[in-house]
C-alpha cells in the first residue's frame, strides 16, 4: 500500500511541477494546489497505513497513528487559505494588469 | 511551567481582532495598535529578566504534557528576539501613523501587522516543529496582505512571485517534517533531538542529512541564502518603507532563527557534510550580496542585498559551531534586526522626500535635512560594524570563531566584506546626502521631523547596544550557551531526561 501511495505522490508532485512551470497563472494555482496535496498525502503515508483501530483507551491494539490525520487537517486547512488568497490575487492581478500569461507580467519600474 | 511567556503572542492576536472591528476609525486603531504594542514590550523585557533569573520558560499548552502536547519554550535566543521584535514592531508602527496614508489604514493595514507579529513571536517561542510549519503561514499569510496593500500593478506582479514561492516553500517544509516525522516519531523539537541522537549513535543514518539539507532548503528560502535569495530583491522592493521594514528586519530572521534552532538542536552530530554546506552557502550569499549591492544605484535595492550579506555573515558563525561564533551571531542577529528596521525607514523618508528611490536623480539632503543625514550616517557606520558601534562586536565574534574552526578563508571573506558594506553604504551616502541640494516636488508635504522620531530611536538602540555590549553580553552568552548545548535546552523541556 504505501509502495502504491509513494506512486501517487510522485505522479501528483511531477503534475505540480508541469503545471508551475506553465505560463498561464491559474494552471500555476492548479499546480500549487496538486503539490500540496501531495505533501499532505506524504504525511499520511509517513505515519504509517497500517490497520488498527482508533485511538481511544479501552479499544484494542494495535492503534492508528492519530498524529498524521491532526497534521493533514491542519496543513489542508492551510492550504485551504493560501490557495483562496492565491486566486483572489490572480483574478485582481488579471484585471490590472490585462493579462494571464506570467511572461507579459514581466516588468520594472520603468515600464509599469 | 509559566504562563508568561504565550502573552508575546496572545497581545497582538487579541489587538489584531480588535482593530479588525473598529476598521474604519483610524485614531481609535492607532491608539489601539500603540498601547498594545508598548504593553507587549514591557512582557518581553520581563520574560528575558525572567529567563535570565529562572532559566528557560516552558509551557506546555493545555497542560498536555511534553512530548505529547503543544510546548512553546523560551530560551534566551528566543526572549531576545521576541524582545526586538516588539520593539521593531512598536516603531515601525509609529512610523506607519505619518507615511501609511489613509487608504491602507482603512483596509487593515494595523490588523495584519498585528497578525504578522503574532506569527513573528510565535515561530520564535514554539517549541514543536509542527507548530514553527503553522506560526510561519500566520506570519506568511499577513506578510501576503501587507505586500498586496495598495494594489499597484508593480505589488501584485511581485505579490503572485513571492506566494509562489512561499508555497512551494511551505509544501516543502511540510515534506520536511514528514520525513522527520516518519524517522524519529515525535514532533516536540527536544524530544526529536532526543530520539536523533539515540539514531545517531555510532552510525548517522544517511535520512537524516537528507532531512537536514531540505530543512535548509526550506527556512533558505525564508532567510534567503544563496541560491535561494532570487525572489527577494524583486518582492521587497514593491511595499512601502514601514512594511519593507517589518519584512526586511523581521521576515527574513525567522529564516535565519529557524535554520540556527534546528542545526543545533536537532543536526549537530554528523557536520561533516550539513553545516560545511551551510558555511559555503552563507559565505557564497555573503559574496553575492555584497556583489548586488555594489552594483545597483538604487537606495532600496542596496539595503535589501545587505540583507543577504547579513544572513550569509549570521549563518557563517552558526555554521562555525563553537561558542565564541554563536555567541557572535545572535549579536549579529539582533544587531541586524535593528539597523536593518532603521536603515529601511530612513531610507522611506528619503524616498518619500525625493520621489524616487534612484540616487541619480538625489544629492544634497544633508543640507535641508541635516537630522536625516546625520542619522544615516550613524546606522550606516554602524552596520558597517565600525567600533564601538553595534555591528562591531557580533563580526568580531563570528570572525574569531570561523578562526577557532580554522575556517580562515570563510572568516576572512566575513572581515572583506564589513569594507564592502562600508562602501556600498558610502556610497548612499555620498551621493544621496552630499553634492549640491535639490529641489523635489511635494517634499514640503512630507513630516521629515515626526517621521524621523522612530529611526532615530532605533538608532540610539543599536548606538548603545554596541557601546554598552559589556551590559548585553551575559544575556547573549546565556543564549548561546544554550545552542552549544542542547541538553539545557532538552533537560528544561522534558523533565525527566
Amino acid at each position: 500500500m504505501e509502495i502504491l501511495m509513494a506512486f501517487v505522490i510522485g505522479i501528483l508532485f511531477m503534475s505540480a511541477t508541469y503545471l508551475m512551470l506553465s505560463k498561464s497563472l491559474l494552471r500555476i494555482i492548479v499546480g500549487t494546489g496538486l503539490l500540496s496535496h501531495g505533501a499532505h498525502m506524504l504525511i499520511l503515508t509517513m505515519g504509517g497505513l497500517k490497520e488498527g483501530s482508533a485511538p481511544l483507551l479501552g479499544e484494542k491494539a494495535p492503534y492508528t497513528d492519530p498524529i498524521p490525520q491532526a497534521l493533514i487537517l491542519t496543513a489542508i486547512v492551510i492550504s485551504f487559505g493560501v490557495t483562496a488568497f492565491f486566486l483572489v490575487l490572480a483574478y485582481r492581478a488579471y484585471q490590472e494588469l490585462g493579462t494571464d500569461n506570467m511572461d507579459r507580467m514581466r516588468g520594472t519600474e520603468g515600464n509599469d | 511551567m509559566i504562563n508568561f511567556l504565550i502573552l508575546p503572542i496572545l497581545i497582538p492576536l487579541v489587538t489584531g481582532v480588535l482593530l479588525i472591528f473598529v476598521s474604519k476609525r483610524i485614531m481609535l486603531q492607532r491608539w489601539i495598535a500603540g498601547i498594545s504594542s508598548v504593553i507587549a514590550i514591557i512582557f518581553s523585557a520581563l520574560l528575558v529578566q525572567k529567563v535570565r533569573v529562572s532559566g528557560i520558560q516552558t509551557l506546555d499548552v493545555s497542560s498536555w504534557e511534553a512530548p505529547f502536547g503543544i510546548t512553546l519554550v523560551s530560551d534566551m535566543m528566543s526572549a531576545l528576539l521576541v524582545l526586538t521584535t516588539s520593539i521593531i514592531a512598536f516603531l515601525c508602527l509609529i512610523y506607519s501613523f505619518w507615511s501609511i496614508g489613509e487608504a491602507r489604514e482603512k483596509f487593515y493595514y494595523y490588523a495584519a501587522f498585528n497578525f504578522l507579529i503574532v506569527g513573528v513571536n510565535g515561530a520564535f517561542t514554539t517549541g514543536d516543529i509542527f507548530n514553527l510549519f503553522v506560526f510561519f503561514e500566520v506570519m506568511l499569510m499577513a506578510s501576503y496582505v501587507l505586500l498586496v496593500l495598495g494594489g499597484k500593478k508593480a505589488q501584485l506582479r511581485e505579490s503572485i512571485k513571492y506566494i509562489l514561492v512561499n508555497v512551494i516553500s511551505s509544501a516543502l517544509f511540510v515534506i520536511a517534517v514528514a520525513y522527520l516525522y516518519s524517522v524519529v516519531g515525535t514532533l516536540n523539537m527536544a524530544h526529536i533531538s532526543v530520539r536523533i541522537s539515540e539514531a545517531s549513535q555510532g552510525n548517522p543514518p544517511g535520512i537524516i542529512t537528507v532531512i537536514a539539507v531540505l530543512f535548509l532548503i526550506v527556512f533558505g528560502l525564508k532567510g534567503a541564502i544563496f541560491p535561494l535569495y532570487f525572489w527577494m530583491p524583486g518582492s521587497y522592493y514593491a511595499p512601502p518603507a514601514p512594511v519593507l521594514a517589518l519584512f526586511g528586519a523581521l521576515l527574513t530572521k525567522v529564516g535565519v532563527y529557524s535554520i540556527t534552532r534546528t542545526y543545533t538542536l536537532f543536526f549537530y552530530h554528523d557536520t561533516g557534510f550539513t553545516h560545511q554546506l551551510l558555511s559555503f552557502l552563507a559565505i557564497m550569499s555573503i559574496i553575492a550580496g555584497v556583489i548586488g549591492a555594489i552594483a545597483y544605484w538604487d537606495i532600496k535595492k542596496i539595503i535589501i542585498y545587505n540583507i543577504i550579506i547579513a544572513v550569509g555573515a549570521i549563518l557563517f558563525g552558526v555554521s562555525a559551531m563553537t561558542t565564541d561564533s554563536l555567541t557572535g551571531s545572535i549579536f549579529y542577529l539582533i544587531h541586524d534586526m535593528i539597523i536593518k528596521a532603521a536603515l529601511f525607514l530612513l531610507a522611506g523618508i528619503v524616498i518619500a522626500i525625493a520621489g524616487t528611490s534612484n540616487l541619480h536623480k538625489i544629492s544634497g539632503l544633508i543640507k535641508r535635512y541635516p537630522g536625516l543625514g546625520w542619522t544615516f550616517f550613524i546606522a550606516a557606520l554602524a552596520l558597517a560594524g565600525i567600533p564601538p558601534l553595534s555591528g562591531f562586536v557580533g563580526k568580531l565574534l563570528i570572525v574569531k570563531g570561523g578562526f577557532e574552526a580554522e575556517h580562515y578563508w570563510g572568516a576572512g571573506i566575513v572581515l572583506m566584506s564589513s569594507l564592502l558594506v562600508l562602501f556600498s553604504i558610502m556610497k548612499v551616502f555620498i551621493n544621496g546626502f552630499w553634492g549640491t541640494p535639490r529641489a523635489y516636488k511635494g517634499e514640503d508635504k512630507v513630516p521629515v521631523g515626526k517621521m524621523l522620531i522612530a529611526p532615530v530611536i532605533l538608532v540610539i538602540i543599536a548606538v548603545f547596544y554596541g557601546a554598552g555590549s559589556e551590559y548585553v553580553y551575559p544575556y547573549i552568552l546565556q543564549a548561546a550557551e544554550t545552542l552549544a548545548n542542547p541538553e539545557i535546552y532538552i533537560e528544561a523541556v522534558l523533565k525527566e531526561y
